[in-house]
C-alpha cells in the first residue's frame, strides 16, 4: 500500500502550493483584482509573506525528515532552532565591526554549528544513553530556552541583515518574479536544500542506506551498514538544518533575537513533515500551506476586512496544523523503526 | 517497563524506596554541579548563587511561605503529566489546560454576586477542573479517532488556549471590536479581568502577608486521590495496563480508546485545577500571556518524581524552592535567575536517562528497574 499513499499525500500538498501560485497570477493580472477579498487572499504581499513564513518551516521539516528517515524522532527541532537563532545572534553582535557580508556568513556558520551540536546531543542521549526520544527532544527544548535566556544580553544589538538579491531576468516575470526571484540568500538556499535533500534521500547510496536504517535496522545491519553511525550523522545534519532555520529568523527575517522567538515553529515544522509524508517536496507544500495561514492572519489584520477578533484570526495557523495532523496521520506512514533503540544482535555496550 | 519475574527475589520495601530515591537525588546533585560549572564558565560566582538560592527558599519564614506557595501549581501540573505518563501518553499541554481552567473558574468567580461562599467557591473550582478536562480530552479524542499524536495537538492547543484567554479579557481594538466577555470595564484600555468576588476566593492560611492559601490542602488531597485512583481502583489498573502494553490491554478486554480519552481528561482536569487554585487563591484575576512555563515544569516534575504521586510532591518541593529562591539569588549574587531553567533541564536529562547517572556513579541496575522512561513510539499511534 505504501507507494500509492506516498504519492497521493505529497501530491495534495504540492497541489495546494500550485493552487496558490495560479490564483495569485489570476488575481494580480486580470480584472479579478478589483475584489478586495481576493486581493487580501492572493495579493503579492500575501504571497511574499507566505514564502518568508514558510522558510523556517521548510528547514525545520527537512531537519525532521533527515532524523526520522533514519529512525530518530526529533521533537527538539524547536530547541535546535532557538539555539541556532541565539548562536547566530551572538556571533553577529560580536562581529558587528566586520564587513557586513562576512559577518553574516560567519554568523550563519555558527548557527549551523550550534544546531548541529544540539542534534548530536539529541543523538547521544537517545542512542548512547537510550533516553526516550520524545523526552530527549523535550530536554533539548528546555535546555535551549534556558540557556538562551540565561546568556542573552539585552543591550546587544545586531547591525544589519541579509538583503534581497534579485535574480536578473527571472525577477522581471510578473507576480512570480517578485515573489520567488527577489529574495535574500538564505531563502534561495532553503529552496535549494529541498532539492538537495530529495536527491540525496532517493537517488544516492547514502539515502538508500538512511531509509533502510529507518525502516528495517536489523536488515540494514545484516548487510553491513552501521545503523547507529547513520543515525548519529543524520541527526547531526538535521540539527544543522534546524540551526539554519534559527539563523534565518535572526539574520534574514527579523534582524534581532527575542527570547522564545521560534514561537512554536519547530512543532509546526513537525506537522509539515508528517503532512508532507516525510518527503522533502511534500514538506515544502505543507510548509507553504502553514506559512500561508500565517500570511493570511497578517493580511486580514492589516486590511481590516473582517471584524472577527484578532485573537481568533491568530489561531488559524495552529488550528490548521491540528486539522492537518488529525486528517492525515492515519493515512501517512512514518518510517517503521522510528523511535526504537537499535541494539546489535546479542551485543552489549 | 520491566516487571519482576517470579524467579528473582524481590528486594524489600525500604530498599525499594531507597533505590527509587537514589537516581533522582544523584540526578539533582549532578545537575547542581553541572549548573555551577555553567555559572563558573560564564563568569558568575556559583557559591554565592547557591547560598542565595537556599536562603531565599528556606532562610526565613517568608522564604518557606514562598516555597510552599509555589509548590501548589507544581504539584497539580506535575500530577497532570504523571497521570498521562501512566497511560503512555505525553501531555505537553498542561499549560493550555491550566489557562482554560483559569478562564473557566474566573468566569464563575467574577459573576454570580451574592452567592454564598459554600456554593460559589466550589462551583468556581469545579468549573476550573471542567475547563481543563475538556481541553485535555480533545487531544485524547483526536488521538483515538484520527491517530493524531498528542504531542503536536497539545502544543498547538497551548497556543490556541493562550489566544482564547487573551480574547476573553480583550479591551477592544482601535477598529471598534467588541471587548472580550471577561474584560474589566473599569480598567479602561487595560486588558484584564476584574478581581474574583470575595465569595469565590480561597482563604489565606496564617497571616495574609505569607500569601499561603487553602489551595495547599486541595493539592495534597489531589495527590492522595490520584494515588488511590491509579493504584487502588480498576480504572487505575486499566490506565496502567494501557500504558504498559496497549495491544495486551485490548486483548484483555480493556476499552483502550475510552481509557485514553479518560486519562487525558483527568490530566487536563488536574492542570485546570492548578489554574483555578492559583487564580482563586493567589492572583484573583488574569491578563493575557500568563501560565508560561508551567507545562514544561510539569514534565520535569513528573519525571523527577518517577511519575509517582508522592514523588511528585517531593520534586515540587524542589521546584518550589528553586523558584522561590531564584529572586533572592539574583539579588544577592547578580546571577540571572534563568540559570534555574538550565538546572531544571539538566535534572530532566539525568532523570530521564538513568544510564548516565548509573555510568557516572557505577551503580548496578536491579532486575526490577527499567532501563529508561518509555513512551509510545512514533507518530502513527497503534
Amino acid at each position: 500500500m505504501g507507494s500509492t499513499f506516498w504519492k497521493r499525500s505529497s501530491l495534495i500538498s504540492i497541489g495546494i502550493a500550485l493552487f496558490l501560485v495560479v490564483m495569485a497570477v489570476l488575481v494580480n493580472l486580470t480584472s479579478l483584482s478589483q475584489y478586495t477579498w481576493l486581493r487580501v487572499l492572493f495579493g503579492v504581499s500575501a504571497l511574499n509573506f507566505t514564502l518568508r513564513a514558510s522558510i523556517p518551516l521548510v528547514l525545520g521539516a527537512l531537519s525532521g525528515i533527515l532524523c526520522e528517515r533514519s529512525g530518530i524522532i526529533n521533537i527538539g527541532i524547536e530547541g535546535m532552532m532557538l539555539a541556532g537563532a541565539f548562536a547566530g545572534f551572538v556571533a553577529k553582535t560580536n562581529t558587528n565591526h566586520w564587513p557586513l557580508m562576512s559577518s553574516l556568513i560567519f554568523s550563519v556558520l555558527i548557527a549551523l554549528a550550534v544546531g548541529g551540536l544540539m542534534g548530536l546531543l539529541h543523538a547521544i542521549l537517545s542512542i548512547r544513553f537510550r533516553m526516550d526520544q520524545i523526552i530527549s527532544g523535550t530536554v533539548i527544548i528546555i535546555l535551549a530556552a534556558g540557556t538562551s535566556s540565561y546568556l542573552y544580553d539585552r543591550d546587544a544589538i545586531a547591525q544589519g541583515k541579509f538583503s534581497s538579491v534579485a535574480i536578473p531576468g527571472l525577477s522581471d516575470i510578473p507576480v512570480i518574479g517578485p515573489v520567488l526571484f527577489d529574495n535574500p540568500p538564505l531563502t534561495y538556499l532553503a529552496l535549494l536544500l529541498v532539492v538537495v535533500v530529495h536527491v540525496a534521500l532517493f537517488y544516492t547510496r547514502w539515502g538508500l542506506r538512511t531509509r533502510a536504517v529507518g525502516e528495517h535496522p536489523r536488515a540494514a545491519d545484516t548487510v553491513g551498514i552501521n545503523v547507529n553511525r547513520y543515525r548519529y550523522v543524520n541527526t547531526s545534519i538535521g540539527g544543522m538544518l534546524a540551526g539554519l532555520a534559527g539563523g534565518y529568523l535572526v539574520l534574514e527575517a527579523v534582524g534581532q533575537f527575542q527570547e522564545g522567538m521560534t514561537a512554536g515553529r519547530g512543532f509546526i515544522s513537525l506537522a509539515a513533515m508528517i503532512f508532507g509524508n516525510w518527503n522533502p517536496f511534500g514538506a515544502l507544500g505543507a510548509a507553504t500551506l502553514f506559512g500561508y495561514t500565517q500570511a493570511l492572519q497578517n493580511e486580514l489584520l492589516l486590511a481590516g476586512v473582517t471584524n472577527v477578533p484578532r485573537q481568533f484570526i491568530s489561531m488559524l495557523p495552529y488550528i490548521v496544523t491540528i486539522v492537518a495532523v488529525s486528517g492525515f496521520v492515519g493515512r501517512v506512514r512514518p518510517p517503521a523503526a522510528e523511535g526504537k533503540v537499535y541494539e546489535t544482535e546479542g551485543g552489549t555496550e | 517497563m520491566a516487571t519482576a519475574s517470579p524467579a528473582l527475589p524481590s528486594p524489600g520495601r525500604y530498599r525499594r524506596i531507597f533505590r527509587g530515591l537514589l537516581i533522582p537525588v544523584l540526578a539533582l546533585l549532578t545537575a547542581l554541579v553541572a549548573g555551577a560549572l555553567v555559572m563558573h564558565l560564564s563568569g558568575d560566582n556559583a557559591q554565592d548563587a547557591y547560598i542565595g538560592l537556599f536562603k531565599g527558599a528556606f532562610g526565613s519564614a517568608k522564604g518557606w511561605a514562598a516555597t510552599i506557595r509555589k509548590m501548589i501549581p507544581f504539584i497539580l501540573t506535575g500530577l497532570s503529566v504523571a497521570v498521562a505518563f501512566k497511560a503512555g501518553l505525553f501531555n505537553i499541554g498542561a499549560s493550555g489546560q491550566f489557562v482554560m481552567g483559569t478562564v473557566f473558574s474566573v468566569f464563575i468567580g467574577i459573576n454570580f454576586e451574592g452567592l454564598p461562599m459554600a456554593i460559589h467557591l466550589p462551583l468556581a473550582i469545579v468549573f476550573g477542573i471542567v475547563g481543563g478536562a475538556l481541553w485535555g480530552a480533545i487531544p485524547g479524542i483526536l488521538k483515538v479517532y484520527t491517530g493524531a499524536h498528542e504531542v503536536i495537538v497539545t502544543i498547538m492547543l497551548n497556543y490556541v488556549a493562550a489566544l482564547f484567554a487573551g480574547w476573553t479579557v480583550y479591551a477592544g481594538g482601535s477598529q471598534g471590536q467588541t471587548p472580550g466577555p471577561l474584560w474589566d470595564r473599569t480598567a479602561g484600555p487595560i486588558s484584564e479581568t476584574p478581581d474574583v468576588l470575595a465569595s469565590a476566593r480561597l482563604p489565606y492560611l496564617f497571616d495574609p502577608s505569607y500569601r499561603i492559601h487553602y489551595g495547599v490542602f486541595i493539592a495534597l488531597a489531589a495527590v492522595v486521590f490520584i494515588w488511590w485512583l491509579i493504584y487502588k481502583t480498576t480504572i487505575g489498573f486499566e490506565i496502567r495496563t494501557v500504558g504498559q502494553n496497549m495491544k495486551a490491554a485490548r486483548y484483555a478486554g480493556i476499552r483502550v480508546n475510552w481509557t485514553v480519552i479518560l486519562t487525558m481528561g483527568i490530566a487536563g482536569g488536574l492542570a485546570g485545577l492548578a489554574g483555578a487554585v492559583e487564580t482563586l487563591g493567589l492572583n484573583h484575576k488574569f491578563a493575557p500571556e500568563f501560565g508560561g512555563q508551567v507545562g514544561f515544569d510539569g514534565i520535569t516534575i513528573a519525571l523527577l518524581g518517577q511519575t509517582h504521586p508522592f514523588g511528585v510532591v517531593l520534586s515540587s518541593l524542589l521546584f518550589g524552592a528553586l523558584d522561590a529562591g531564584a529572586s533572592k539569588m539574583q539579588f544577592d549574587s547578580r546571577v540571572s535567575a534563568d540559570i534555574i531553567q538550565i538546572i531544571q533541564a539538566l535534572v530532566l536529562a539525568f532523570v530521564a536517562a538513568p544510564m548516565i547517572i548509573r555510568a557516572l556513579y557505577r551503580i548496578k541496575r536491579l532486575p526490577t528497574e527499567s532501563e529508561s522512561t518509555s513512551l509510545g513510539t512514533s507518530w502513527g499511534g497503534s
